[in-house]
């Protein structure tokens, strides 16, 4: 049956009016003050130590990403926290229409469901979009400060695509928090699921896969083909992770002379994966090395539909009474 | 005659199989002040919901103002205001900020906007409010804001989920006072309740629900004679003589009944009473109490269901 109108009516109201809620909340204010104070003392740490290689290095800037200051760098960070900020944001978005009694009210409105919800995404998404590109910089302002060497294009352009890559990153996370406050009544049942399954995938899913993965499918220290075989079944399980995912994007983007997202996992195995006719350590161009994790960046961002979509369809059948 | 803005066929909802609302019809008169009646859990809110298209129909059809809420909701909606069952409102925004977001949603421009929320609380007295953050109000000041976003959208029609329930006898007085004032501004008001006596007195027709059915359906005066069997009780006390003969004159009257010296109970068919006045002047006696006993909804709901029994019973 063929509805009348469109789905969008009212969609950058409920933008608007969502986005301002969440940027003049207490809760936004303590989520920034987080990420923000966290993210600057890493980074300070890390300054500390790039500063010595300030000759060394052709893209300085990129190593205040990546650069592990007393073990834990600005890119570790950033794949704990962000999912805590979307699920933050996104944990009571639908319920707390229910809980307040004003989804009736605001569905008798001249707007369908479609516009309520998907308003309510963008206004999430837009919130992490804004405070991840204060952060962003931040960092980068208190780099140049520090080190004083101005940053190439190509380091700018391969900084810009992270900030992109973690915005769509917190989509999963924010579409699988928004489900959660589709599918339970309580926030604080939604909060707690959301953090579980955070939890499970970002902390006991790295160690669980590594196990699973030994028993059902132990690597041959054969030839190069089946060591690269097995390495590849389990990056297809640690995948399973939208973290996983994440890490092996910044981890291309942000170092350009990464070649492979398998080269770190074999360098721990004392291993260099070298091509025919490539110069090891080279750099490669920026569309070579988003071409390597074009993959990945396509399953956050379906990851992200696809979460959206099971929480839409269920929210469409949802009874509107608290 | 009126035009019908609501129209009801077969009216049917059923949750997993298991009917809620059975079957119903009935139709809503433009400026009229409908109500649905009956008990919680009769299928008065599940009506409503399906009248607005926020939930499906299972069988049968209505129409609101010639529209069909399943294929065209947003025509309905433009023309329906709706006060939901303990209407909420975002706690953290003020009265006009709550009131503002409603008028983006519906499309009013920046300048209208201010004007229309200025107006409609004004109307429904919360002018001194309008800066206060309505997590400050009281339940029967959220009702009255919910009945200005129905003003500020200028609705054809009036949805009134439980308006009274929860609210003191002063803030009841108010409410039905605002819902009165509607009528006057040409808004039909359908409205849904399980306090009947409250609302008997706002209403030009009601429909009484009992488990998903409509039972009876009619003005309390038709259902009064319906179900009470015709009689209209009337108090009355005059002093002079002869008042007893007129009174049993008055075309209508069945019984008279003397309640004690000077005080009787007229048993009638109709409202009598001018021509009880009149019978009292007549007789050059002096009018001291004319008190009339109008049924209550809650009388000719429980007379009904009690002769329902007692004939299931006899039929038995």
């Amino acid at each position: 049956m063929q509805r009348e109108g469109s789905p969008w009516r009212g969609l950058g109201v409920v933008t608007r009016k969502e986005l301002s809620d969440h940027l003049s909340s207490v809760r936004m204010l303590v989520i920034e003050l987080l990420v923000v104070v966290t993210g600057v003392a890493i980074v300070l740490v890390s300054l500390q130590q790039i500063r010595d290689v300030t000759a060394e290095d052709p893209f300085l800037l990129l190593r205040v990403f990546t650069r592990s200051g007393e073990g834990i760098s600005f890119v570790f960070v950033l794949t704990l926290l962000v999912p805590l900020i979307a699920i933050g944001l996104g944990f009571d978005l639908v319920n707390s229409e229910y809980n307040q009694r004003t989804l009736s009210r605001i569905l008798s409105q001249p707007i369908y469901r479609d516009a309520l919800l998907f308003g309510k995404f963008l206004a999430g998404l837009a919130t992490i979009g804004i405070s991840l590109t204060a952060l962003w910089m931040i960092v980068l302002g208190l780099a140049l400060a520090t080190l004083g060497v101005p940053p190439n294009g190509e380091e700018l352009l391969r900084a810009i695509l992270m900030l992109f890559v973690t915005i769509a990153y917190a989509g999963v996370w924010l579409a699988l928090a928004m489900l959660f406050s589709v599918l339970f009544r309580s926030a604080a049942t939604a909060a707690l699921s959301a953090l579980g399954l955070w939890l499970f995938i970002s902390i006991l899913w790295p160690m669980l896969s590594g196990h699973l993965v030994n028993v059902f499918a132990p690597l041959q220290a054969g030839s190069a083909d089946e060591l690269l075989g097995g390495l590849a079944i389990r990056q297809a399980v640690m995948r399973l992770s939208p973290g996983a995912l994440f890490g092996e994007i910044v981890t291309v983007l942000l170092d350009p002379a990464v070649r492979s997202t398998q080269q770190s996992q074999l360098a721990a195995m004392g291993l260099a994966l070298v091509e025919p006719g490539s110069i090891p350590g080279a750099p490669l161009p920026l569309l070579q090395s988003l071409l390597i994790v074009w993959p990945q960046i396509v399953s956050l961002i379906a990851g992200t539909i696809v979460l959206f979509v099971i929480g839409y369809v269920i929210f469409q059948r949802q009874e509107v009474r608290a | 005659m009126s035009q019908n803005v609501i129209e009801a066929q077969n009216l049917t909802k059923r949750y997993d199989g298991v009917p809620v609302v059975k079957g119903i019809s009935f139709s809503v008169a433009q400026g009229e002040i409908f109500g649905l009646l009956g008990p919680n859990g009769a299928g008065k809110t599940t009506t409503i919901l399906m009248m607005l298209g926020l939930t499906e129909v299972s069988d049968g059809q209505v129409r609101v103002l010639g529209y069909d809420p399943v294929r065209e909701p947003l025509q309905v909606k433009r023309r329906v205001g709706y006060l939901p069952d303990a209407v909420g409102f975002y706690d953290n925004l003020t009265a006009a900020e709550n009131l503002r977001y409603t008028g983006r949603l519906i499309g009013l421009r920046a300048q209208e906007c201010e004007d229309k929320i200025r107006e409609a609380l004004d109307h429904v007295g919360l002018h001194d409010v309008t800066d206060r953050k309505v997590a400050t109000f009281s339940r029967g000041m959220r009702q009255r804001l919910g009945i200005a976003e129905i003003l500020l959208k200028d609705a054809q029609i009036a949805i009134l989920d439980e308006p009274t329930s929860g609210l003191d006898p002063q803030a009841t007085i108010e409410l039905l006072e605002i819902i009165r004032n509607l009528k006057h501004k040409n808004v039909t008001v359908l409205l849904s309740s399980h306090l009947l006596d409250r609302v008997q007195s706002v209403c030009d027709r009601v429909a009484l629900f009992s488990q998903g059915n409509i039972v009876l359906l009619g003005s309390v005066e038709e259902l009064g004679r319906k179900v009470l069997g015709g009689t209209f009780n009337l108090e009355i006390e005059a002093d002079g003589p002869g008042i007893d003969a007129k009174l049993r004159a008055i075309p209508g009257v069945g019984d008279v009944e003397s309640l004690g010296p000077n005080k009787w109970r007229l048993k009638t068919d109709h409202d009598v009473r001018a021509e009880a006045v009149a019978a009292v002047t007549a007789s050059g006696g002096k009018l001291l109490r004319l008190s009339p006993e109008a049924p209550t909804l809650e009388t000719i709901y429980t007379r009904y269901f009690r002769n329902e029994q007692e004939g299931g019973r006899d039929a038995a």
